[in-house]
């Protein structure tokens, strides 16, 4: 039978919690929740976007009745709990109703602090916590004028935020003489509210409400300094009070919340504290993460599954206000014994601090650009060392590709190479900057051959130029070409084959007006791959524009000869598979065999005619080794014999595999999934890397272990394994319709930014839609050796020699 | 050539019907000790070069042709299949065969001193 799970609260904490236990044993309990708001549980972090009309109430609801249904979750909605009996295991509702349970969660939550001063009950002294907050706020917008918010916090900030979207007139008062004193330090609380003001914000500092006056509704505060300010509207956001009297009347121990040991339970047998209700090692939390933390190790103990403890959390603030870009995480404040990095831009309105404990990068303080807040965070958790190559990332300095390094390449000699592949030194480049008026990195390209061919160099050649050009450089960057043969950019081309509805090479290079008839070997495969990602359906793969790797689907060596990689799924074989590849290579006279970097075997040095004899043999699908296309999934051996394996990740890896092997992309895609952070199939540098955590995954991208390291951004966590295959297909097709060709994840993520990419990936349905892209794409691959065993015919003029017949003499 | 006593300035040789080269792809012609890059151009034109790229020796046959070029698929040097020159910014020249095609067959000329 069924155990009885009773829940008092429906909010965020609560429900996610309910979530994650019913993924993990949907049929232990049978599950009651008594909610006192009139709703479904809803993202009250996003009560802010309700306010600036962003979204609607539909739009923040995270699970709506249905899930509620579908789940047999009996949801019990304007009840509330109005007495617990820990005895008999029972709970009342004010409404007369007594549920029994086996085992209970209280997920109450907070309520808004109100301060106590004379005058706050007063119509129109409201906090900022519910719906009911927010339709206010606008109802009070449409006939008064003038508001203010008490309190200069996170919460306080969004509410005036969109109170100014709601064209009222908005004061700021704060006890403190800097904002978000709890998040911010002085520097980045100041440069906050310069920017607030220029945004329209007045603030009032270091003030104290004493009354709030006024008849029936609020016509003024007063403050403890004898200043009055004349209003229509105050709105406290002062913090919040964990709700505890219901717990504290059932005899459960209370402090400022209610008392929670590291398994989440309360000192009653039987009764869990989740969220901002609990109090866990003297710390009431009031932010959205840790509620997740603490919600992850009670549902896995009450579905009965080992966890870890809850030992508490490193605090990151991100503030949801546009223009304004600030985050923190950890301990940002200067401490004996700690040391401080710290970069202050002020022209560009930038601040960023690290604080290090021996070493160890401890906490942040970012404004003006947290495009590496994922990182940091990261960073924070993991209790990471500072390195050279993180300082220079982190800070900007030394690493950056753009004008502040300057000095470092006027710092180079003459002699010293700048592009490795084609050996080009400093001194030629400069010369034929100069000697030819150059001004693209392109032309350079075309003169003297450096960048040519990885491309890594390129910054560097971008350095030169501005430094050889001097000021004039930035006013000569001149728009620039996919190639050589044309001017037009990646995004106006593919652009121009959606509009103009081209349909092959010939047909763009001819409409776009190419200054070479045939192209190159840069923009015919890039045609080639643009069109087919545009048309999926239709279009046909032009051959002759593919390079000879994967015309020949085999990698040339240097001496002319091929290599060739069957798949090995997860890289994961069977003696079978081994002892055929043992035989062809036999067979075949292979002189060299290899284990790759991706987990499967390469056979070097085939001879070309040999290649499809090669391929009957194995009877297995192509690798694809030699493409622009998904290499391989790398694996560890997971939960399937490892000791530390919290998932499967062989498993995970070949399902990974298996969905996107054969997919034409920019550029090589390599993923990985470990089954356990330590991570040892170094996903955090692929492109799309999977790490199993606690009851999910962790998914990483934009990671490169090659040419350029460098470490993936976490785009998100979830939980089941069709959530990463969601994921996974999303980002693989955003990639595909948005980065230059032969742009790799890692600089792409880069150049875009991981925001831009999570907002485009947020929503179910825009995964969904992209996943959809992806699968019409997909239905027409085909494995690239069976498909040319197929057309006998041709295999002899593909990849045989002619041997001659002498005619005569001449 | 072997036991040739006459005044002969080179050979020729048949490479088999126009027919069996794909359009655009290269295919290697072997005679004895040569190793042609034969080539069938979009407009029916026949070229012919020495496989071998002058910078690392890449088997210009798998190179990606555009117009009356081809790139070398080791380091994409571009060579003119008509005369053999390199193209700049790259400097240099491969040997190129006159080529014709025959009723419908394809003969390539070599000269007695290779």
């Amino acid at each position: 039978m069924k155990q009885k799970l009773v829940m008092i609260g429906n909010g965020m904490a609560g429900v996610n919690t309910i979530e994650q236990l019913i993924k993990l044993n949907p049929n232990k309990y049978e599950i009651t929740i008594f909610g006192a708001e009139p709703y479904p549980n809803y993202n009250r972090i996003l009560l802010s976007s309700v306010l600036a009309g962003d979204v609607g109430m539909k739009d923040i609801t995270i699970n709506d009745w249905d899930w509620y249904e579908n789940n047999q979750i009996r949801l019990l909605t304007g009840q509330r709990v109005i007495e617990i009996d820990t005895k008999k295991q029972t709970v009342k509702s004010n409404l007369g109703a007594i549920v029994h349970y086996d085992e209970m969660i209280i997920a109450t939550g907070s309520s808004p602090f109100m301060l106590p001063v004379p005058g706050a009950e007063r119509e129109g002294v409201i906090a900022f916590r519910d719906i009911k907050d927010c339709e206010t706020m606008i109802q009070t917008s449409k006939k008064y004028k003038n508001a203010v918010v008490i309190g200069g916090g996170l919460l306080g900030l969004e509410a005036a935020r969109g109170l100014l979207n709601l064209n009222m007139n908005v004061k700021v008062v704060h006890l403190h003489d800097y904002l978000m004193e709890r998040q911010l330090d002085e520097v980045a609380g100041k440069m906050l509210r310069s920017e607030l003001e220029a945004q329209g914000m007045e603030f009032l500092m270091k003030k104290q409400t004493e009354q709030i006056i006024g008849k029936s509704r609020v016509s003024a505060i007063r403050f403890t300094d004898g200043h009055t300010v004349e209003t229509d509207l105050v709105v406290m956001a002062v913090g919040i009070k964990p709700n505890v009297e219901l717990a504290k009347e059932a005899g459960i121990a209370v402090n400022r919340g209610i008392v929670v040991d590291d398994d989440m339970r309360t000192n009653v047998p039987n009764i869990s504290a989740v969220g901002e209700c609990a109090e866990h090692r003297g710390i009431a939390y009031g932010l959205v993460a840790p509620l997740w933390e603490q919600g992850a190790v009670l549902s896995k103990r009450l579905a009965g599954i080992e966890t870890a403890p809850y030992e508490g959390s490193i605090l990151s603030t991100k503030l949801k206000i546009s223009g304004v870009d600030v985050f923190s995480v950890g301990d940002f404040n200067e401490k004996p014994g700690t040391k401080t990095i710290r970069v202050h831009d002020e022209w560009r309105g930038i601040y960023k601090k690290f604080m290090l404990r021996e070493n160890q990068i401890v906490g942040a303080v970012l404004y003006g650009d947290t495009s590496d807040s994922s990182k940091i965070l990261q960073l924070v958790k993991l209790g990471s060392q500072m390195t050279e190559q993180l300082h220079a990332q982190l800070t900007g300095v030394g690493a950056s590709p753009t004008g502040s390094s300057l000095d470092l390449v006027k710092a180079m000699n003459d002699e010293e190479i700048i592009c490795g592949c084609n050996g080009v030194s400093k001194g030629v480049i400069c010369s034929a900057i100069q000697n030819n008026g150059l001004t693209t990195v392109g032309q350079i390209k075309d003169c003297t051959t450096a960048s040519r061919s990885c491309g890594g160099c390129k910054p560097l050649v971008q350095q030169l130029l501005e430094l050889t050009n001097g000021d004039t450089g930035s006013d000569l960057v001149i728009k620039e070409g996919i190639c050589g043969c044309t001017d037009k950019t990646r995004d106006e081309i593919v652009e121009a084959i959606r509009t103009m509805h081209l349909t092959t090479i010939k047909e763009t290079i001819h409409v776009l007006g190419w200054k070479s008839e045939g192209g190159c070997p840069k923009c015919r495969p890039a045609l080639n791959y643009f069109l087919s990602m545009v048309h999926p359906e239709d279009y046909e793969d032009h051959r002759d524009s593919r390079v000879a790797n994967e015309r020949r689907h085999a990698n040339i060596q240097k001496d002319g000869t091929f290599s060739v990689v069957p798949r090995m799924y997860g890289g994961v074989t069977t003696p079978q598979d081994l002892r055929k590849i043992a035989d062809v290579a036999e067979q075949f006279n292979v002189p060299l065999v290899k284990v790759t970097g991706g987990q499967r075997l390469d056979l070097l040095g085939v001879k070309k005619e040999d290649l499809p004899k090669m391929w009957e043999a194995l009877d297995m699908p192509s690798g694809y080794a030699y493409g622009k296309s998904l290499r391989t999934v790398k694996t560890c051996v997971g939960s399937t014999f490892c000791r530390f394996g919290t998932q499967d990740a062989m498993g995970m890896g070949i399902k990974m595999e298996k969905r996107f092997e054969r997919l034409d992309t920019p550029a090589k895609v390599k993923m990985a999934v470990s089954g356990c952070p330590r991570n040892c199939a170094e996903a955090t540098i692929k492109d799309f890397g999977v790490v199993a955590i606690d009851g999910g995954w962790e998914l990483h991208v934009g990671g490169n272990g090659g040419l350029k390291v460098r470490i993936t951004d976490v785009i998100t966590r979830v939980k089941t394994e069709e959530e990463v295959l969601e994921w996974a297909g999303a980002f693989v097709q955003y990639y595909r319709e948005h980065a230059n060709w032969n742009e790799r994840t890692s600089e792409w993520v880069g150049r875009v930014g991981l925001a831009s990419i999570q907002e485009a990936l947020a929503t179910e349905e825009q995964r969904h839609v992209l996943n959809a892209r992806l699968d019409v794409t997909l239905s027409k691959v085909k494995d690239p050796w069976k498909a040319d065993l197929e057309k006998r015919d041709e295999l002899e003029k593909r990849y045989e020699s002619i041997k001659a017949q002498l005619v005569g003499e001449l | 050539m072997n036991g040739s006593t006459s005044n002969a300035v080179g050979i020729e040789i048949c490479a088999g019907p126009f027919d069996e080269l794909p359009e655009n792809i290269g295919r290697l012609l072997v005679y004895e000790n040569h190793q042609i890059a034969l080539f069938r151009l979009g407009d029916n034109k026949i070229r012919a070069i020495a496989n071998q790229c002058p910078h690392k020796q890449g088997p210009l046959v798998d190179g990606l042709v555009s117009g009356d070029f081809v790139f070398c698929p080791l380091h994409d040097w571009k060579i003119h299949m008509g005369n053999g020159v390199v193209q700049a910014p790259d400097v240099g020249c491969v040997h190129s065969y006159p080529a014709v095609v025959k009723d419908g067959n394809v003969f390539v000329s070599l000269p007695e001193s290779l």
